[in-house]
């Protein structure tokens, strides 16, 4: 072994001995410190896998919807104005949407009712079918071949035969869906057959849309046109919001930590101070004092990173970030189970390291060096 | 080696250190190799809900269902939050969760009010 090791290893003996003897108040700090790291942890991994997830995912939303508008509330949208819009240039598809909500008694949640597009023959149904969402065959213990049945506000019954499911996979977007025929949508919500709830657009070329939903707007003047990108902001503008009042729920804790942290790394007791006096007496150069108390840091630091990292990471992809769920799930009783798909940001955990590991070894570093160059003499009466 | 048997360690406290620090860095590996074997099918899942978001037009994540607009985020009425008193609180925790639509287009706010 080359001296130069054999040297920073006594050195690390004796910073770990020294964390030792303290073993309740460093093991205390030890846990706080990966406390701390790991609820910033988990929520910049999900605050992060969500937004991508979210990015990815609504890429596939209609390029433009367009909502009438009727003294500043959502209206039907007729067939007169799906034909007001007629053919225009760079839109290639517009179609009538039928969607709307139910709540559900039996289960008291809340369903999204839905037509699929005519288009769409992988999901097309006759009326007294219906495709479910993860969530709903959830709730109402359906498997395919099985009956849902839903009464309306009126009382209306609707019996409605599972074709199948819609995949678990898709449950973020598709949880509470309970896609039925247009006859039975129109018959069960009371709608006249020329009203539909908006009317979605595709658009052939994506730098065209907002000329597309502007040229629109033109030939509905009262509608409300929201672009896919518009769809994007909000969400990416809805979990910053929620990322930043976690972090804002969790900075009184965050700054108790920081003052205890500060506390117990910038000044030092008397015993530490007679600590250093001692090993100074006996020949310690200042250095070997530094070198060994910033081990001291380091090792509760780096440790205290590390284990809150890999447990931050735990709890969010393995355990679906369980612990933040109540968070976002509100009083929603059918919330999706969906996967995060796992990734690890560099640049993310740098900042995480960088924020938990530098201060705290800054704060120890001045006490730690005023104590390491006084007199020994002194540092022990 | 007096550090060590005042502390009551079997082995060296560097080697301890160690132990612990390769087994966290261990750890973290293991994490990111999870990672990498899970972003194969996770690129698939999400292309098959991409595929899903297409063929059904689907607008919003299902995520909030406690309020029509919570729900469908991006399609809720401006003011929905509060249309049942100028200052009455909001009912649902989500809704007290969810930012105001700030970042809502001049083309959008233009068409809603009939520019």
């Amino acid at each position: 072994m080359p001296p130069w090791f054999e040297r920073h290893r006594l050195l690390i003996d004796f910073a770990v001995a020294s964390l030792l003897r303290r073993k309740t108040r460093n093991g205390g700090l030890l846990a706080v410190y990966t406390l701390i790291v790991f609820v910033l942890g988990s929520i910049m991994l999900f605050g992060e896998a969500i937004r991508r997830e979210a990015a990815a995912v609504l890429s596939g939303a209609p390029e433009v919807t367009a909502q009438a508008m009727r003294m500043g509330r959502h209206d039907f949208s007729t067939r007169a104005d799906i034909q007001k819009l007629g053919r225009l240039l760079g839109i290639t598809h517009i179609e009538g949407r039928l969607w709307g909500y139910h709540y559900d008694t039996a289960s008291a949640a809340n369903y999204t009712l839905q037509v699929p597009p005519a288009e769409d023959s992988a999901h097309a149904l006759a009326p007294g079918e219906t495709i479910v969402g993860e969530g709903v065959a959830r709730l109402r213990k359906l498997t395919p071949g099985g009956y849902l049945f839903l009464v309306s506000a009126e009382g209306k019954l609707l019996k409605l035969k599972v074709k199948e499911m819609l995949p678990s996979a898709s449950a973020l977007v598709s949880s509470d869906l309970v896609l039925v025929s247009e006859p039975d949508f129109r018959s069960f919500c009371g709608l006249d057959p020329d009203v539909f709830t908006d009317i979605g657009m595709r658009v052939s070329n994506p730098q065209e849309v907002s000329k597309a939903a502007e040229k629109a707007a033109l030939r509905l003047p009262g509608f409300r046109f929201v672009t896919r990108a518009d769809m994007l902001r909000t969400y990416e503008a809805l979990f910053s919001w929620r990322e930043g009042l976690l972090l804002a729920v969790f900075a009184g804790a965050l700054l108790a930590f920081v003052i205890l942290a500060w506390d117990k790394a910038s000044g030092l007791s008397a015993e530490e101070r007679r600590e250093i006096g001692i090993l100074k007496g006996i020949g310690w150069d200042t250095g070997d004092v530094i070198a060994m108390k910033m081990g001291e840091g380091g090792l509760i630091s780096v440790t205290a990173f590390l284990a809150g990292a890999v447990l931050a990471y735990g709890h969010v992809f393995l355990f679906s970030a369980s612990l933040l769920e109540p968070v976002l799930k509100g009083w929603s009783t059918l919330y999706p189970r969906f996967p995060l798909t796992p990734s690890v940001d560099a640049l993310e955990l740098s900042t995480l390291a960088f924020f938990s590991i530098v201060p705290y070894m800054a704060a120890i570093l001045v006490p730690v060096w005023r104590a390491a160059s006084a007199d020994p003499d002194a540092a022990m009466r | 080696m007096m550090a060590r048997e005042r502390a009551g360690l079997k082995v060296r406290g560097s080697t301890a250190a160690a132990a612990l620090a390769g087994f966290l860095v261990f750890l973290a590996a293991a994490e990111t190799l999870h990672a990498a074997l899970a972003a194969g099918p996770g690129r698939e899942r999400r292309e098959a809900t991409r595929a899903l978001t297409t063929q059904l037009g689907l607008t919003d994540l299902a995520l909030f269902t406690e309020a029509r607009y919570t729900r469908h985020r991006s399609l809720a009425d401006l003011h929905s939050a509060f249309q049942d008193a100028p200052m009455a609180m909001e009912h649902f925790p989500a809704g007290s969760l969810v930012t105001p639509q700030r970042a809502f287009p001049d083309a959008a706010l233009r068409a809603g009010t009939g520019d």
